[in-house]
Order: structure tokens, then sequence, then C-alpha cells
């Protein structure tokens, strides 16, 4: 459904809004490391991949329900 | 290392990208399949996103800004799961439109507005020249690293033709030429080019990787090594975190928000997304592919700048630390290759920059200045318009670079590169309301686009690049202390007061606020032409159109050997003869057969002469051959106007024939009564000359009589005769008196004299006076609630002739025996009633509505003889009617007749 995916991509879009913004990265702008990483690094890339990874699943579904 | 060794190696470069560009362009011209129609290819060519900003500039902005330069990166990643709506339609419409920049797209919108295309091209070249400028100073400084490692630089500047930055501009600038102006596309696809592009993305991709695993796991023992060391120095360790590095929530926002509009907005991004994008089918794969590159190429930007911060603190520029950092361990290969991939971010974003602004500067601005001051498209002489068009281009590339370099060497010295990147996002998201609005928002008009380019330029302009300017020494600096005309609250800076904010957030937010500002409310307060509303309903509901038949209401028209000389000049004479063969057998016409070209033939040739010079030069072009009659929207009006006058005037025609049958109706049943009338007229004299001869004869031969036999008659016998001629005489008399008083009672001559009457004493008074007859034919007389006092406004004499009148016609109706008469007065409310009830044969039904018309007689049925005038009645309702009365009669055959009379009380007896 076009319209199932659309709704998807938008929530997608505002739910990676929120999470790449204050008042939530002022929990990880410390000065500590995470599994070796920064935690503002760790945390930034960590859900960049999972937005990617998001992205992909919901416009993959389309490929498997033409 | 040597000099001759770099600049053979990106000569060697080069050449491989001149061989994958014509590699791919022969494979489309033998129509093979194109390797460029592809997801991945068009994900990779998106990527020309990563200039040498990203290369050299991210590291250099993480030893200031800490992780906010992946805000840049971040800001496309949050806007590609939109892709799917925005990106989506905006390709839509350009290939509908045959859109081939941004400003076309934005012209386009606003009615194929000249004045916007202008405004935009404006826009993006000035806002832009500062891009292209870091462009040429990274290579520039790239090579002087290469160059000059280790050794001090000297502190003067060079003359020009000694600095490597001026020999750096002529190279980018040839290669610019040659790679972006090869040929006139119509649609400017240029699948060289995006090939190119895509290998330049994996080049650069693959070069900063290598770089980055070089100083992670070459230098250091890995991520936690490197991340461990930098925490415990404390000028790393401030690069940790946002709120040590100086970075706000606002800040952080606004860079996240700029870039989210670049993505689309940067004229180079626009050509590659929009004006290259073969299938909007590829959009749903970039969704992803594309933030995937931008993770990847940002992973070790930030452990770089960590490592080249610890390794040279601030003694070389940070800018330049994925070429510092390899040639600082000998490892000078890698960092030639590292130089590579720099250049070839360089290299990527120059050519497609420059070649996107070049269409719209040879589109917008050159081309229609050309076609006004008729030097192109009017004289039969010129030279194939293709090849002059590619020369303008050609120029308009080498004008931009030539600014850029100057920029440069003036201003941008004195900035590291992501500073001077932002200008130009900010300049670019003043495109956004716009554009945005016009894709969603129908109302927005072509004023209120004008009116929010241009505040938001002069605001870009004055907090910006002209503080920059003077910052450099070019123009006096006195406004940026004290504000524009020394008042304070216009200072660049602090606009309207506004500190505590750095420079590019502060000029982002006031021209954006700004901007949106003007735009809506100059929008709402102006009203689209008809062009502007056809375009921007095409915008809006693109989906509606797709597909779809032709959309334009304009009406046009041109001779089809006009419309040819014209295309021949700009697509030159092969490719016309190919399109109007094309639209021969797509429309299945012969235009050979044709002198007159119709609407969508014209159409046809604008869209295609708007791929090769944009949309309002296309225009501007057809406007000299074509007849136009533009629908204004005073015509629309006025067609409207006229539609529903006749719609009214039809209502009015409906109306009026309905009257028309209502008045045939009525004349018909007028004539019906007046035929109706004209009998009874004839009845009238034929039965008055009938009653007034039925006396007239039996006086005649009764007075012959006596007169012929005076002397044999009797005196008793005499008597007798002379008795009925008197009665003769009498009916006679009163016959004629009856017809006098109709023709008063009609005429109006005679005014009842009115006077308060009391009704029962009138009635009393009158059946006293008939109680003679009464008695002579034994008829019982009942008389009932003559006693009370009604008072009636009436003419006495009138009066009392009702009376007799009703009690008469008893009297002559009664049955001859036993019969019986009741007289009943009461009040019914306001009204005086009284009734005359005889107990005769009564009335049958059918003549119960006549007996009040002239000369109705009813027939004895015993003698089968009329009895009476037949106007008594007549003369009885007229009266009656006259004073506002109603008389009515009730009757059963057998059953006796009843007649009732009713009067309004006089006002006193209310």
């Amino acid at each position: 459904m076009a319209d199932e995916r659309s709704s998807k991509l938008l929530i997608t879009f505002v739910v990676f809004l929120v999470l790449f913004n204050y008042p939530l990265l002022s929990i990880v702008d410390q000065k500590t490391l995470i599994l070796g990483f920064p935690s503002l690094y760790f945390y930034m890339f960590l859900v960049w991949a999972l937005m990617i990874f998001v992205i992909a699943r919901i416009v993959r579904q389309r490929k498997k329900k033409p | 290392m040597g000099l001759s060794v770099i600049i053979g190696c990106s000569l060697a470069y080069i050449s491989l990208l001149f061989l994958i560009a014509w590699w791919v362009d022969r494979r489309s011209a033998e129509r093979r399949p194109s390797i460029v129609n592809s997801p991945y290819v068009y994900a990779l060519s998106l990527a020309v996103y990563c200039t040498a900003w990203t290369f050299f500039g991210s590291v250099g902005r993480a030893t200031t800004g800490g992780l906010s330069f992946l805000g840049v990166y971040l800001g496309p990643t949050l806007l590609a799961p939109l892709w799917f709506f925005l990106l989506r339609k905006i390709i839509l419409i350009s290939k509908n439109q045959r859109i081939t920049s941004i400003a076309d797209f934005i012209s386009a919108r606003y009615g194929k507005s000249t004045n916007i295309g202008v405004m935009v091209t404006l826009i993006a070249v000035l806002g832009i020249v500062p891009y292209i400028s870091i462009q040429l100073k990274a290579v520039t400084f790239g090579i002087n690293t290469l160059t000059h490692f280790g050794e001090v630089a000297p502190s003067t500047k060079p003359h020009f033709w000694l600095e490597a930055g001026f020999w750096v501009t002529i190279a980018m600038a040839l290669f610019t030429v040659i790679f972006g102006t090869r040929k006139l596309d119509p649609n400017e696809r240029h699948e060289g080019l995006v090939a190119a592009i895509a290998f330049e993305s994996i080049i650069k991709l693959v070069a900063f990787v290598t770089v980055g695993a070089f100083v992670t796991f070459g230098l250091y023992g890995g991520f936690s090594d490197l991340f461990s060391k930098a925490l415990q120095q404390p000028e790393t360790a401030k690069m940790f975190t946002f709120e040590e590095s100086g970075v706000n929530a606002f800040s952080w926002n606004m860079l996240m928000f700029l870039s989210l509009f670049a993505i689309i907005l940067l004229p180079r991004q626009f050509h590659i997304s929009v004006v290259e994008n073969t299938s909007p089918r590829h959009i749903s794969k970039a969704m992803w592919v594309f933030p995937l590159y931008l993770l990847l190429i940002n992973i070790f930007v930030f452990p770089v700048a960590l490592a080249g911060k610890m390794a040279f603190g601030a003694e070389i520029n940070p800018d330049t630390y994925v070429l510092s950092l390899p040639l600082s361990q000998g490892a000078n290969w890698l960092a030639l290759f590292a130089f590579i991939g720099g250049f070839s971010a360089a290299t990527s974003m120059v050519v497609v920059e420059a070649t996107a602004l070049s269409i719209m500067f040879s589109n917008h601005i050159v081309v229609p200045l050309l076609i006004k001051t008729r030097l192109l498209g009017q004289g039969k002489d010129l030279v194939d318009g293709a090849s002059r068009l590619l020369d303008i281009r050609r120029v308009c590339i080498l004008l931009m670079l030539v600014l850029a370099y100057l920029y440069q060497r003036s201003v941008g010295s004195t900035y590291d590169l992501v500073s001077v990147g932002l200008i130009s996002f900010t300049a670019a998201a003043q495109l956004a309301p716009a554009l945005i609005g016009g894709l969603y928002w129908k109302r927005g008009t072509h004023q209120g686009a004008i009116a929010a380019l241009s505040i938001g330029f002069v605001v870009w302009a004055f907090c910006l690049p002209l503080p920059s300017m003077a910052q450099a020494g070019i123009i006096s600096r006195s406004f940026v202390d004290n504000g524009l005309f020394g008042l304070p609250f216009l200072k660049p800076y602090a606009l309207f007061g506004l500190s505590g904010l750095d420079p590019i957030t502060h000029a982002a937010f006031w021209s954006l606020l700004l901007n949106t500002w003007f735009y809506v409310i100059v929008s709402v307060n102006t009203r689209s032409s008809m062009l502007n509303l056809t375009q921007a309903d095409l915008f809006v509901n693109i989906n509606k159109y797709i597909g779809g038949q032709d959309s334009d209401i304009l009406k046009r028209e041109a001779k089809i050997s006009d419309l040819r000389v014209m295309l021949n000049r700009f697509l030159g004479e092969q490719r016309t003869i190919a399109l109007f063969r094309e639209y021969e057998t797509s429309n299945q016409v012969l235009l050979e057969n044709q002198k007159v070209a119709q609407a969508d033939l014209v159409n046809f040739a604008e869209t295609h002469l708007a791929g090769a010079i944009g949309a309002a030069s296309a225009r501007l072009v057809l406007d000299s051959v074509v007849k136009e009659e533009v629908i204004t929207m005073e015509e629309v009006m006025r067609i409207l106007e006229q539609t529903r006058e006749a719609v009214e005037h039809g209502r009015l025609m409906e109306a009026k024939n309905t009257e028309l049958k209502t008045l045939t109706l009525q004349l018909t049943t007028a004539n019906e009564q007046l035929k109706n009338l004209d009998r009874l007229k004839a009845d009238f004299i034929t039965t008055v000359t009938h009653e007034l001869r039925t006396p007239v004869t039996s006086i005649k031969s009764l007075s012959k009589i006596i007169l012929d036999y005076a002397d044999e008659l009797s005196e008793p016998q005499k008597r007798e005769y002379l008795q009925i001629l008197v009665t003769e005489s009498d009916r006679i008399s009163r016959l004629i008196n009856q017809v006098l008083d109709i023709e008063k009672l009609q005429s109006d001559e005679a005014p009842l004299s009115l006077e308060p009457l009391d009704l029962g004493d009138l009635i009393q008074k009158a059946v006293t006076g008939m109680s003679q007859m009464f008695a002579e034919r034994e008829i019982q007389v009942r008389l009932q609630g003559l006693d009370q006092t009604l008072t009636v406004q009436a003419d006495r004499d009138r009066m009392v002739q009702v009376v007799v009148n009703l009690l008469s016609n008893a009297l002559k109706f009664c049955r001859s025996e036993n019969g019986q008469i009741e007289v009943v007065l009461k009040q019914q409310g306001n009204w005086a009633v009284f009734s005359v009830r005889d107990n005769g044969l009564g009335i049958p039904a059918s003549m119960q509505q006549m007996i009040f018309e002239k000369f109705t007689q009813l027939h004895s049925q015993a003698t089968g003889k009329p009895q009476g005038t037949g106007l008594g009645l007549f003369i009885t309702k007229s009266i009656v009617e006259k004073h506002s009365g109603s008389i009515r009669v009730e009757s059963e055959s057998g059953h006796g007749a009843m007649f009732e009379v009713r009067l309004p009380l006089h006002a006193t007896e209310k």
C-alpha cells in the first residue's frame, strides 16, 4: 500500500527528527566512552545507522508486494 | 613531493574521467542499455553533495565545533524519507515541464516569469560563488601541502600568476568547460557526466576511508585507543561534547535545517537529483543508499580530527590534516591518493555546479537579454543557435570561476572551509519558501515569490558576505561595528538587537523568517495571473496531470514555417526535423498539409525549446512567432459573467414563459367568460323583451276587448279586465325598475346612503308589510330573534329591497298547501346573519351556483313556466356585496331552500 508506506516514512522522519535533537542529545553529551567510542559519537552513528536500516526496510516492503 | 608528480597524477585521473564519460556517452548514442540508468549510480551521483568541504573541511570544523559537522549530513538523511513525496513530486513536475534548473523550476511555477528566473539565477550564482571558491582553495592548499610540507609558509602573498590557486582556477575552468558543455542536450541530460560523478564519489569515499583507517589503525591501536588518548588531553577532550565545543540546540538545529534544504536547493543537487534523474523509481533505493554513503564517509572524520589535533596542535591548518597526517608518517603515496580523493570531491562539485549555474545563467539572463535586444532569434543570418548557446555557457563558467577565485583570494583565505561553505548554504535556503510553498500551496503568487526572494537575498547579503568582505578590508567595516547608517539595530551580526548567535545561525534565522513572512503575506494579498494559476495548479496537483491531456488553457497558434525556423535556430536542423516527425507519428497528422500550427504543436515546440533554453526564454522566443490569445483573469471573469447572464436570461425566459402560459389560460377563461356574458346579454335582452312582451300583449289584447266590446261587457267584467291591465302595467314598471336597478348597481352611479340600521326592526317591518300576501296564501310565517338589536351600516331602501326580495322568493316557491316560512336573525361573531327558509321544492344542486346570476329562473315544475323576472336574486346579491356582506343558499331538492345573508356589524356593536 502506497499510503501505508507514505505514513511510515513520515513517521520515520518525525521520530528521527526528535532522536537527533535536544533534549535527547543532552543525555549523551558527556565526556564518557561507550564501548570505546565517545558517547555522543556512538549515539549519533548508531541512530543514523538505525535510520538507514528503517528506511531500507520500509522501501523494500514495496518490492515484496508489488 | 614534486609538483610534476602531482600534476601528472591529476591529469591521469582527469583523463580517466573523460574516458568514462566518453564510453558512457558512446553507449547511449548506440542505444545500448545505459549504466547510468541504475538506482546505485543515481545515489552515488547524489554524493556530489560531498565536496572538498566534506573531504578537508569537516575535519577542520571538528577541531573547533566538535561533532557539529555531522549536522550537514544528518539534515539530508532526515529529509531522505520525505524524498518519496518531495523529490518525486519535483521530478514528476520537471519531466512534465522539461525543467532544466532550479531557476527554471521556480520561474515556471510562478507563471514562467522571467523576473523570478533572473532573481533565482542571481541568488544562486552570487550565493554559490563562495562555495566554489572553497573548492579552489582546497585544491590549492592540497597542492601546497603536498609540495611544501614541513616548510615555513611565505608570509607575503605571491603575485597571482605565481600562485597555485590561479593555475588551479584556470585548469578547473578548462576542465569544466570541456566536460560540462560538450554538447547541447535539449533535456540537459549528461549521462557521461553523471557516470564520471558517480565514479568520483567512489574514489573520494575510498580515499577518505583509507586515510581514516590508516590514522585509526596505523597511528593508533583502533578506535578505543585513539578516543581514550584524546580524552586524556584537555584540548581534544573539549571536542567530545557539544557543550564544550560551543554548540547549542539552536545552532545545531539551524545547521540541520540549512543542510536539509541544501540537498535539494543547491543548484548542483537539483541538477543531479532532478534534471539528470533517469527514472523516479530510483528514488526509493537512493533514499537509503545515499544516507549510507554519507555515514561511511563521516565515520573517520572525527578520529582524523582528533589525531591531527593531537599530532600538530595549532601549527597546521586543520583543514589539511587529511594530507598532513600521512605525510608526517612518510606515507607520501597515501597522501597523494588522499589528494586525488579531495581533488575528485572538488572537481565533481565545480563541474556540476558550474554547469548547472551556466545553464541557469544563459537561459535566464543571457538569452532573454539577447532576445529582447533582438540579437538572437530574429536575424536570418545568425550562425547555428546551438553552438552559440554553448559558447555563452562556456563564458559563464569562466566568469564564475574567476569570480570564485577573486573571492577566495580576497575574502575566503581568512576563513576555514566550512564557514565559507555555510554562507552558500544559507543563500540556497532562501529559495526554500518559494519552492516548497510553490509545491504545496496554490495560493503562492508571483509577487509573493519576488518579495520573498528579494528580502531573503538582501538580509543574507547584509548579514554574511558583506561583513566578511568588510573583515577582509574590501569595504569599510564601520557598518559592522556601528550598524548601517549608524543605526545600532542594523548591525549585520546583531540585527534588530538579536545577539549571542553565531553569524550563520543569526543570518539564517532572520533571512528565512522574513523570507517566509514576505512570501505568505504578499501572496495572500495579491492575485495571480491566469498563467500563474494554471502553473500553480499543475505544480501542486501534478498527479492530476501525469499522463493526462494537455493542461495548457492558453490558445495559441503560429505558422508552422515560423515555428520550424525558430526551432532550427535553437535546436539545430536535424533535431527539428526529428521532433516534427515525432509529433507527426504520435499525433498521426501530416504537417506539410497544414499551414497553421495548433495549440498542441506550439506547446510541443515550447516544451522542447524549454529543454534547451529554459521555460522563460522559450516563452519569450515563441512570443515572437506565436499569435497568442492569453486568457486573462478579466476575460475568464467576463466569460463566466456571460455564462451567468445567459443562465439568468434563460431563467427569466422560463419565468416569462410560465407567465405567458398563465396569461393565456386567463385569457381563455376571460374569453370564455366574455362569450358567456355575451350569451347572457343576448339572453338578457331576449328575456327582457319576452318579459315585457307578455304583459304588453295582455294589456294590448284586453284594451282592445274593452274598446271593441265596451257595450257588451258587463260592469264586473270590465272591472276585472281593468284590474288585469293595472296589474300587468305594474309588472312592466316593476321589470323596468329592476333593470334600472341593475344598471345603477353595476355602474356605481348611485352611491349607497349608509346609516346605522337595526336589522331586526327592518325585517320585522318588511314582514309586517307583506303579511297580507302571506295570509292570502295561508302561509305560516315564523320569526326568530328579531327582537334583538343588531345594527348594521346600510342603505335602508336597499336593505328593505333585499329582505323583500328574499321573502317574496320564499313566498313564490313555498308549498301551496301548508306553506311555512322561517325568518331567523342571529349574531355570529362580528356578523349579523339572517336567513329565510321556505318549505318548497328546493333548488337542485346544479342550479345553486347559478341562481344568483341574471335571469336565472327556476321553472315551476308544475307549470313549466318561469316565475318572476330572474333578476331578483341577482339584485339581492349585488346589494349585499355592496355592503361587504355575502349571501349563500342551502337547499336540498324537495326540502325547501334557505337563503342566508351575512352582514358586518356596525363598529359600535362589537
